[in-house]
């Protein structure tokens, strides 16, 4: 066995009990990455040096008997939307370019002094504004499960990576799905904890209110315990909260027969593809056989979720990327024109369709005489939405659900038409809006093709908890999905 | 789509307003593709929002303070290092006048 194959929680143990080095698991990950991201695209930079460095040092410490950190060497693939010092930033757009962050993020700032080793940065639609990764500006990150699919989005060269074992685990950033979608297209476990949950300085903003970081590891306990060590509060971020972080780890226990799960009766009608509905009715068999009780409810103004979702990205996104003008760093297109001339050039050139696209509506919504038709609208629908989660969390503990309405899609299939696109998110958006936490996780296969199927599961604020110890029992009966790797025999026609 | 909620001169303005600049062909496939989404979005005035608060903040205790203690900030070395247009200490932009 490759030693990047490995999930975290056997590698803490093996690192622990010094059966194996960190230098050895870095150099096994990188040599991984070489022989398939040439196919996959996961990666937009690879932290060849820096990553072999730390492992030296960790292994040293290691050796000496010192207390050895608790993340232990871990590899952890980054978003491209994360900063990372000294280390290009892109958010997979040409307009950060050659962008080198003077600082880490808070999150990769508590990974490392935890021990952490950031093997690279991934892919994902440029500024996170896509459910593919077809919108990078880069490249077109594969699925490894089937590489004529799409990995979903837009955090989709994290769950590639982690999915192909290029790394043990990610982390992604998740503004209406973007964790929890390519976790179930690419077969991983997804989480995007509760808005306020995670700090978010030094996360590239695309919509300030439903930004949030999520994980995705390759199981329930291996997000547990990156979990422990990036949530919590962080006073470099305004919308940070305040509250106790618990032992995500031991909420990883066995029974479920406490808890009452809703089932809301929307997120099963039109638009479901009929394989999808069917393992998921299955996992509802098998939460019922755990002893939970589950019922079906309703939430009813979750139709309107999804127009409400794009207003409000879309204008909060034209505010935040009103900074990308090319001043002070990134790309800077400048001839003989005045200032006004270079932020027209540089923005219009250093920014793709997409994000011009989410850019002009979003101030087009925002603009006067159509704020309150559309945004103000919007922030109201919001409250109703809000307020049915709420209703619906007074009987029941946790809401069960598919991840996506469809499996993953082929490459090209959707890009040519906004609308299509944004449905892919209509199970994961309503989460965003209310600020809920939400976890996905491989439920099974369609039976032709053998394509990744998600189940979410989504909790009350706050209790994250109870959401991995569901998906903990549920990892625990399914030990044969979760065993089953994608197969990468595309590599058999390449001449690596 | 029915109804042409945006025109093409509505297209122009808002790139004016974004700081963007559009080809003609770019304003066409925007003024359509803008059009479907506007309509799609316009399944909201189906609801009646009249008596419903908006929701702007998701935390619900936006109210917290800090003590106001002195904190380095980044060097202005390294913030100018960021772009090679810098000239004495400062960003250095084409003519704005």
């Amino acid at each position: 066995m490759s030693l990047n194959e490995l999930t975290v929680i056997d590698y803490l143990e093996m690192i622990r009990k010094r059966e194996i080095t960190v230098e050895q698991v870095i150099k096994d990950t990188i040599k991984h990455i070489d022989r398939v991201d040439e196919v996959l695209k996961s990666y937009l930079y690879i932290n060849r040096e820096e990553a072999l460095k730390e492992a030296k040092k960790l292994d040293k410490t290691i050796k000496n008997n010192k207390d050895i950190p608790p993340l232990a060497g871990l590899p952890i693939a980054v978003k491209d939307i994360i900063c990372t010092k000294g280390i290009e930033t892109t958010c997979a757009s040409k307009i950060l370019k050659g962008f080198i962050p003077p600082y880490d993020a808070t999150v990769v700032k508590r990974i490392k002094e935890a021990g952490g080793i950031i093997i690279g940065k991934t892919n994902l639609d440029e500024f996170a504004m896509g459910s593919s990764n077809e919108s990078s500006a880069y490249q077109v990150t594969l699925n490894p499960w089937d590489i004529t699919r799409v990995p979903g989005g837009s955090s989709g060269g994290s769950a590639a990576a982690v999915a192909a074992d290029e790394t043990l685990i990610a982390l992604g950033t998740d503004t209406g799905g973007s964790v929890r979608l390519p976790a179930s297209f690419c077969g991983v476990v997804g989480i995007k904890p509760t808005y306020g949950r995670i700090s978010r300085f030094g996360v590239i903003a695309y919509a300030s209110s439903l930004d949030q970081v999520g994980i995705l590891g390759k199981g329930v306990k291996d997000v547990a315990v990156l979990m422990n060590i990036i949530c919590g509060y962080d006073s470099l971020d305004s919308t940070s909260v305040n509250v106790s972080v618990p032992d995500f780890l031991s909420s990883c226990r066995e029974g479920i027969n406490d808890l009452k799960f809703g089932l809301p009766r929307e997120f099963f009608s039109q638009g479901l593809h009929s394989e999808v509905k069917e393992k998921v009715m299955k996992c509802i068999d098998k939460l019922c056989q755990l002893g939970g009780k589950v019922e079906e409810t309703s939430l009813p103004n979750i139709e309107y979720a999804l127009p409400a979702y794009y207003l409000i990205a879309m204008a909060e996104a034209s505010s935040n990327l009103a900074k990308f003008d090319g001043v002070q760093y990134g790309l800077r297109i400048e001839d003989s024109g005045d200032l006004e001339d270079m932020y027209l050039k540089t923005r219009s050139q250093g920014l793709g369709a997409e994000v011009i696209r989410r850019i002009m509506l979003g101030t087009y919504a925002l603009s006067s005489g159509y704020y309150d038709a559309y945004y103000l609208k919007a922030q109201k629908v919001r409250t109703l939405i809000k307020r049915d989660f709420d209703n619906v969390f007074q009987k029941y503990d946790l809401l069960i659900c598919p991840t996506s309405p469809v499996p993953p899609f082929k490459v090209g299939e959707r890009i040519a038409d906004p609308i299509t696109m944004f449905l892919t998110d209509v199970y994961t958006l309503p989460v965003n809006l209310a600020g809920l936490p939400g976890l996905s996780i491989n439920c099974g296969f369609t039976n032709r093709e053998n394509l990744p199927i998600g189940l979410q599961i989504i909790g009350r604020s706050f209790e994250e908890e109870k959401i991995l110890r569901v998906a903990y029992n549920l990892e625990q009966e399914w030990k044969e999905i979760k065993a089953k790797k994608p197969n990468l025999s595309f590599l058999k026609d390449q001449s690596l | 789509m029915s109804e042409k909620i945006i025109t093409k001169k509505d297209v122009e303005y808002v790139a004016k307003l974004a700081k963007l600049e559009l080809s003609e062909e770019q304003k066409e496939i925007f003024s359509q593709q803008l059009n479907d989404i506007l309509s799609f979005f316009a399944k909201l005035k189906e609801l009646d929002t009249e008596q419903i608060p908006p929701t702007w903040h998701l935390v619900a205790s936006s109210e917290h303070f800090h003590e106001d203690i002195v904190q380095p900030s980044l060097p202005q070395d390294t913030v100018l290092g960021m772009t090679r247009y810098q000239e004495n200490g400062y960003f250095r932009v084409p003519r704005i006048l």
